[in-house]
């Protein structure tokens, strides 16, 4: 029998794997799930076949609820009579039993987006706090080197020296008129 | 809505919303469309008689049913009418009310942003529908 662990992670796992079992605290006698108050996550064997509501796979591997009360069990017999007999309720428990969720509760638009990019607008602003402090207290003192006076010698070094005579810099400087070309 | 504008297998591409009026002169796109040159083309009749035939079978099993349906689902069309006709007829040789609605909601979402498929769907499914006493999601309000 396979195994598989799912972790409690939240959302859709959660729901597909709860989904995947009915009534778990019954299952538990099968031998499938062993479900004791200590244990984080739930095991679903996925070697049976699975319930899912997709809107692709209209018809899912198994029914919802495998195990059926005694009034359930009883509605399943008058299904097997003529449907006009049955009564609007009647048929919505049906269907429940068959199936968790309908078209349109599938369908339903959640507001995880919202969540999902708060978090990641949160993580960046901190990050961005991290930086703004990295660079506060964690990096060395500006280099005189950079200040407007020492670059305008180290220009005219370079000048005099001739850096890049063919193309660069030097190529750009009119020596005559002493002034960029 | 004429009958004449839903006589070919209503198929739907996911590029562009195209005419439902689009008559069946047109070049028909077949079922598997791979670009060889030879191998026969399915007919649309030939695709509806093979699956009212699959659906007909008087002693199908629950699993046929399943594989029947979600493989017809998977494929980028709307399912004729007869075709779902057969299908519910099925359901309730299985006794299966559940999947009978489950159905018709299935291809209501088929349908996608074309609006006026499903009602067609239904209306030419009454006979059916009546005589087999299922109901519509509308009717036991669970479409919303």
């Amino acid at each position: 029998m396979l195994r598989l662990p799912s972790v409690r992670l939240g959302g859709l796992v959660v729901r597909r794997a709860s989904a995947a079992l009915s009534s778990p605290v019954r299952m538990a006698s099968h031998g499938n799930v062993s479900l004791s108050h200590s244990e984080v996550s739930q095991t679903v064997d996925m070697s049976q076949p699975m319930y899912w509501d997709r809107v692709d796979t209209p018809l899912p591997d198994r029914r919802y609820k495998d195990i059926l009360t005694d009034s359930e069990k009883s509605l399943k017999q008058k299904e097997k009579g003529p449907w006009a007999q049955l009564s609007k309720e009647e048929k919505i428990a049906l269907y429940r039993m068959s199936f968790l969720q309908t078209f349109p509760e599938m369908k339903q638009r959640s507001d995880e987006w919202k969540t999902v990019m708060g978090g990641i607008f949160i993580f960046l602003g901190f990050t961005g706090l991290l930086v703004w402090w990295q660079r506060i207290h964690v990096y060395p003192q500006r280099p005189h080197t950079f200040d407007p006076e020492w670059q305008e010698k180290q220009l005219q070094r370079m000048l005099d020296m001739r850096i890049s005579p063919v193309e660069g810099i030097s190529s750009k400087w009119d020596y005559e008129k002493g002034q960029w070309k | 809505v004429s009958a004449n504008m839903f006589r070919a297998v209503v198929r739907l591409s996911a590029s562009g919303a195209r005419s439902l009026t689009r008559s069946r002169t047109s070049i028909s796109a077949p079922l598997a469309s791979r670009c060889y040159s030879h191998g026969k083309v399915e007919t649309d009749e030939e695709f509806d008689s093979r699956w009212v035939t699959y659906f007909s079978k008087p002693d199908i099993d629950a699993w046929e049913l399943r594989k029947g349906m979600n493989t017809l689902i998977g494929y980028d069309l709307v399912p004729e009418p007869k075709i779902l006709d057969s299908a519910l007829k099925a359901c309730r040789r299985l006794d299966d009310l559940a999947s009978a609605i489950r159905i018709l909601e299935a291809v209501k979402e088929k349908a996608g942003p074309h609006k006026d498929i499903y009602p067609y769907l239904i209306q030419e499914l009454q006979p059916t529908l009546t005589e087999l006493g299922i109901s519509t999601p509308e009717e036991l309000g669970i479409d919303r």
